[in-house]
């Protein structure tokens, strides 16, 4: 039976009618990984024998009395910066490359509570520090549309890995652009939550103001499903909003008296023609299923990667700060002193785009430009939050495209320090108001960079903060209209 | 904006990192283009602006100061490169 690309609502009836176990399903997978992760290196880790022991606990589960939670035996990937107890957690970095994880991050004890069976840990740009995997101390991800073309990233890992057949569903993270934007490359669907959403406990943090736990999937529906499971409440995590979740994946009836707004400045010079079409079909679709659409303009947005270049790297020098040779595993064995213990252990350690971020933060935050850098651009910030609000007094929903362009050929990011803040200008500021964000499939493109090769484009849902059900209404209408959803790339092989 | 290889150097050492000088010169180079590229910033008037660092609104969020005994101690601790007795060993520093 060919069990790639089947959604979860079908996993389950196999799983609940016993036609499969999910020790059988989570086998299959292994057999999969193995054949093709040497081509999209997508996995950094394998937990096999943890997995078994998760699939047989779900198959107990699953022949005892009573209904099965959604995710109970599906498998799944998780993006190598979630904590997984007793097994190797690396962030996709050198400095952590033996580091076993001491405990679970509060999604992943979600996740088991649940009775999902975790398969191993993907690949993603050091730190989350990029929109490629190529700055991985591992080696790039590959698109599984096209092995010479990126991912995506920072969660290129994770949509290489769902977007080939790898997994079912998989976790990612996004602080600005790392799983819309992935998503978006891949084909795939992408959820990245209101900030507070969902618990950043044991997810190595990169800027804490901005790092939002989610999933990519291969269908709303799914992401629905893996909202219910992770979001929540965390006392381990004190800046998670105290509301009572649960999303529903009924498909509404129509888009009638949703009010969508077309950011004109999200249509940026450079936009490549195919993406702009096929973003404004997917927007002729929103209206023909009954939704008004208003162009809107949101006047700030051209500062937002701006600010996110200082932010950002301000909040990932004092983060990485904690990786100081002496408790992480890694020590350099040239250090004579303890000064030499943390200048060599985190010059081995670190990759050229980790270094460089501390390098900026430090800088932007050092005594005498704290307030020229960081606090103006905390300030505009504010500004840029305000304008969202202002424009949600008048829209229900913004609606634009996810990336300005389809997957670029792998080493375009090459020592570029502006790379990601570019691909992602689409994704960062409602990334720095903490908004919910949805990326899915509408069709393909042809790219203007490199081949002219068609490469899947996504269109992206931005809502007002909590309002995630208003995104997954939209979504699931969509994908029950088109199915952009269902083309999966040419089958992979050796 | 330039930055001086001084100024890098003085960085270099706050952030705890060892460069080589070539790479000195790399990262000066960096640095100085991300600050080119957020120059415009300066420019957007912010007077009586608020920051902002936090986007839920949420204030102190308590818990009861109770206490219990860790059981991950060992597993953290067998992330070390050196321990000792358990503790955490480093060079000397007096």
């Amino acid at each position: 039976m060919n069990l790639a690309y089947k959604e979860i609502s079908e996993l389950r009836e196999l799983l609940d009618t016993k036609h499969l176990s999910s020790l059988e399903l989570t086998q299959y997978f292994f057999k999969r990984i193995k054949e093709l992760n040497p081509l999209l290196n997508a996995y950094l880790t394998l937990s096999e024998e943890h997995a078994y022991y998760l699939a047989k606990r779900a198959d107990d589960f699953i022949n005892s009395p009573g209904n099965n939670p959604w995710l109970c035996g599906i498998p799944y990937a998780a993006k190598d910066l979630f904590l997984t107890k007793g097994i190797r957690t690396t962030a996709a970095s050198k400095i952590l490359d033996k580091y076993i994880a001491p405990y679970n991050a509060t999604v992943i004890n979600k996740l088991e509570s649940q009775y999902a069976v975790l398969l191993g840990k993907t690949n993603l740009d050091e730190f989350a520090h990029g929109s490629s995997t190529e700055t991985s101390a591992y080696g790039a991800s590959k698109n599984p549309w096209n092995l010479s073309r990126i991912p995506g990233g920072s969660s290129g890992g994770s949509s290489s890995a769902v977007a080939g057949g790898l997994a079912p569903f998989a976790l990612a993270t996004e602080t600005g652009g790392s799983i819309r934007q992935p998503a978006s490359l891949t084909g795939t669907c992408g959820w990245k939550p209101t900030y507070g959403r969902v618990s950043r406990y044991g997810v190595i943090a990169m800027a804490s103001s901005l790092d939002c736990p989610g999933t990519i999937a291969l269908s709303v529906k799914d992401l629905v499903y893996t909202a219910n499971a992770i979001s929540g409440q965390d006392a381990k995590d004190s800046t998670t909003g105290n509301h009572n979740v649960h999303y529903t994946p009924e498909i509404p009836k129509s888009l009638a008296g949703l009010r969508v707004g077309v950011p004109r400045e999200y249509f940026p010079e450079g936009m490549e023609s195919g993406v702009k079409t096929r973003i404004y079909e997917a927007i002729n679709i929103l209206e023909k299923l009954g939704a008004s659409i208003t162009e809107v303009s949101l006047p700030l947005t051209k500062y937002g990667s701006l600010v996110y270049a200082i932010v950002c790297p301000s909040e990932v020098s004092s983060n990485l700060m904690r990786y100081d040779g002496i408790r992480y595993t890694h020590q350099s064995n040239k250090a004579t002193d303890l000064y030499d213990i943390y200048c060599q252990s985190r010059a081995e350690g670190f990759g050229d785009e980790a270094k460089r971020r501390i390098m900026t933060g430090t800088y932007v935050l050092s005594a005498g430009y704290f307030d020229a850098y960081y606090k103006q651009a905390q300030k505009v910030r504010r500004l840029i939050l305000n304008e969202f609000m202002e424009v949600f007094k008048k829209v229900d929903v913004l609606a634009c495209a996810s990336s300005p362009n389809v997957a670029v050929p792998i080493g375009g990011a090459k020592d570029n320090p502006l790379f990601g803040y570019i691909a992602d200008q689409l994704n960062i500021p409602s990334s720095l108001a903490g908004l919910p964000g949805l990326s899915i499939p509408c069709g393909l493109a042809t790219s203007t960079t490199g081949d002219s090769v068609s490469l899947p484009v996504g269109f992206q849902l931005i809502g007002p903060q909590w309002q995630e059900q208003i995104l997954f209404n939209i979504g699931l209408i969509f994908q029950a209209e088109t199915d952009f959803h269902k083309s999966i790339p040419q089958p992979l092989t050796i | 904006m330039t930055i001086s290889l001084e100024e890098t150097k003085n960085i270099a050492n706050l952030s705890r990192i060892a460069f080589t000088d070539e790479e000195l010169i790399r990262f000066q180079s960096s640095l100085e283009k991300i600050l080119a590229y957020v120059d415009e910033l300066k420019s957007i008037p912010t007077h009586n602006v608020e920051p902002l660092s936090t986007v839920t609104g949420l204030v102190n969020v308590f818990r009861k100061d109770d206490t219990h005994s860790s059981t991950v101690t060992e597993a953290i601790l067998a992330n070390a490169p050196q321990l000792k007795d358990g503790y955490y060993k480093v060079k000397t520093i007096l």
